[in-house]
């Protein structure tokens, strides 16, 4: 067989290593000395505001970019300096750069001729592709005459087909609309495990990340700002920047002040840091000793209601039961649990643990 | 009453443009054709319908066949070469390179400069003994030539200087043809492990065929059609080595004042475009594909 690389054991054979990995265009730097360890067979996300420098790291590992400085390891193997063909990837990109005067069947088969797979198997290898896409019955269109969702299942296909250990996928789903992003999302999470695929996926929307990934790793400005686990980053956020993207409504980040008001008595007296908490941890009821608030809007959206509420002129998001009824302008009591309070720092933004059991004011600019 | 106003409206509108275009291309072509049916009228001797004798006459007149040969050679030659260097020198300064601004606009000056200006310059080009072309060969110890006076390079002479002039041109379309194929085609087949050659083959070449066939419509036309510099080089010469088609039916038509004659040489090389333009549509249309 030609391909030597192209069968993957799925095995450690396509565990990504990224180490201290920098790109510097015109002496700005677009990723600046990042490392991570994406797991063979794992899916990881790349996630962060556009400009943060993901889809930069993604074609580094792919080798569309040269690094500045820094090593990329592919199974085990240094792949810095080789050519993209080299790495054993497959990649589906943006706008899922497809061939547009080839059908769809040689779209798929582009680089298995390219790379002189036997005919016999070539065509094999596409009816499997076109059997675990459902595009069995496209395979003569071009790709002008195929919807958006359809497209983006070819080069799906196209990446599949070449059998390669390693998928890196660039906001694939971004030119979809929203019921078709959500079906497609859980496939290709079905299909990264059935077929073992090691995946780096790269996406602004923290839906996705949540959704899809083993690991996120959450970049800000060409750095990491925090990367675990899904749960990880939701329940412990590294920063308030971690803390306000991921999750719809983002979670509150409130002045020391006002943030205090929601456990009465648990906090002493602070000035530094701002206190965060997660809208569907607050709870309302009538008036009382501690946080008071107006409310300000309400979004009814069945399952559960946004309460948006004015805390003498602080905005906070509060979510609640879809049959919970308030209305605009009505004064409720907002509190929630000690532990579910989480600590920044006021100069750096980064998480400061509480001290004991959870409620106490944490050190001024502690471990920051 | 409003609709029979707008159609009135709409009329006065169309009319300036339906009578220039009539009266100086739809009238004369159909003259053309009937023109060809008869003789030259010449002072008091009226036109006479002659049937088809002046395309008889045009069977027999071996400069007619000498300019069709001449022709057919030069189109042989000026088309591909001018397309194919049109598509290189595209590909040159399409690539990332310093000074690609400075080459494109230097590929692009022949295309600015008027024919006659162009066909003086290679005049000086050409000069026997003292021309550009002569002084470089001189330098490696070659004898003088006279290239527009031989009959054996005369031809070839004149094809340079087409070649030269409209590569050019056909540069810009395909230079603005390929900046419309997206980068991240080239980064897939990248990544699959498409050399630069493969990905040439197989996207880049299909993905410009629409330009393709622009471009060779426009340069058979061309072959047809550009004889300004023959006017300014060589007036035919020598012994019809340089008389194409065109210029021949000018000096017909304006130097010997056979008005029936050249209508018919016209009708002829109208139909000529006629069919090399629709072979190549059916041709090529079937295999290109048009985003």
């Amino acid at each position: 067989m030609k391909s030597e690389w192209a069968k993957s054991d799925a095995g450690d054979m396509a565990e990504i290593v990224v180490d201290n990995l920098t790109k510097v265009w015109n002496s700005a730097p677009a990723v600046d000395g990042i490392s991570f360890t994406c797991a063979s067979g794992e899916f990881t996300v790349l996630l962060g505001p556009s400009g943060c420098g993901k889809s930069t790291t993604l074609r580094l590992i792919a080798g569309l970019e040269q690094p500045t400085a820094g090593t990329v390891a592919i199974g085990g193997r240094d792949v810095t300096r080789r050519s993209p063909a080299e790495r054993g990837i497959a990649m589906v990109f943006q706008s899922y750069a497809l061939f547009p005067h080839l059908s769809v069947a040689e779209n798929i088969l582009f680089g298995l001729k390219v790379r002189g797979v036997p005919r016999a198997e070539r065509d094999e290898r596409l009816k499997r592709a076109a059997q675990t896409l459902g595009l069995t019955h496209l395979l003569d269109r071009k790709p002008a005459a195929l919807s958006g969702g359809q497209r983006q299942r070819v080069a799906l296909g196209r990446a599949i087909v070449a059998d390669a250990a390693v998928c890196l996928m660039d906001e694939p789903l971004s030119n979809l609309d929203a019921q078709l992003r959500q079906e497609m999302r859980a496939e290709i999470r079905s299909l990264q495990r059935r077929l073992g695929m090691t995946m780096i996926y790269v996406t602004h929307d923290q839906v996705e990340a949540m959704t899809m990934s083993d690991r996120v790793v959450l970049m800000r400005d060409g750095r990491i700002e925090q990367q675990g686990t899904p749960a990880e980053l939701y329940d412990r956020p590294a920063s308030g920047f971690a803390a306000r993207f991921l999750g719809t409504p983002p979670m509150n980040l409130l002045p020391w002040a006002v943030g205090a008001g929601l456990v009465p008595g648990a906090l002493a007296n602070g000035t530094g840091g701002s206190i965060g908490v997660r809208p569907e941890r607050l709870r309302l009821g009538p008036p009382g000793p501690g946080l008071t608030a107006t409310v300000a809007a309400i979004e009814y959206l069945g399952a559960d209601t946004l309460l948006t509420l004015d805390a003498a002129g602080v905005k906070l998001i509060a979510r609640t039961d879809g049959h919970e009824r308030h209305r605009v302008g009505e004064t409720v009591g907002v509190s929630c649990a000690a532990g579910d309070l989480h600590f920044f720092d006021a100069a750096s933004g980064r998480r400061v643990e509480a001290n004991g059991n959870g409620c106490n004011r944490p050190e001024q600019g502690g471990e920051a | 009453m409003s609709r029979l106003r707008t159609s009135i409206h709409a009329s006065l509108l169309l009319l300036p443009a339906v009578v220039l275009l009539a009266a100086f291309t739809h009238v004369p072509a159909v003259r053309t054709f009937i023109g060809a049916l008869y003789t030259t009228p010449r002072g008091k001797r009226p036109a006479v319908f002659v049937g088809l004798d002046n395309y008889r006459q045009l069977l027999d007149d071996p400069v007619f066949w000498q300019a069709m040969a001449n022709n057919v050679w030069y189109a042989a030659l000026t088309i591909p070469l001018s397309v194919v260097l049109a598509l290189v020198m595209a590909l040159a300064v399409d690539a990332r390179l310093p000074g690609r601004a400075a080459l494109r606009m230097a590929y692009f000056t022949p295309t600015v400069l008027p024919m006659i200006a162009v066909a003086n310059i290679w005049l000086f080009f050409y000069t026997p003994g003292y021309g550009l072309l002569d002084q470089v060969l001189g330098l490696f110890g070659l004898p003088e030539t006279n290239w527009l006076g031989s009959r054996d390079s005369a031809l070839y002479a004149v094809i340079a200087v087409a070649v030269w002039k409209e590569a050019g041109f056909f540069m810009i379309f395909y230079l603005a043809a390929l900046q419309t194929i997206p980068h991240d085609l080239r980064e897939a087949a990248a990544i699959e492990g498409a050399s630069r050659f493969t990905f040439f083959r197989r996207v880049t070449l299909p993905l410009l065929m629409p330009t393709t066939l622009f471009v060779l419509v426009n340069a058979v036309i061309g072959a047809f059609r550009l004889v300004d510099h023959i006017v300014v080089m060589t007036r035919g010469g020598p012994d019809n080595a340089t008389a194409l088609l065109l210029y021949y039916i000018y000096e017909i038509g304006f130097r010997f004042w056979d008005s029936a004659y050249a209508a018919t040489l016209t009708t002829v090389l109208l139909a000529i475009l006629a069919v090399l333009a629709a072979v190549q549509f059916l041709f090529l249309e079937r295999r290109i594909h048009y985003r």
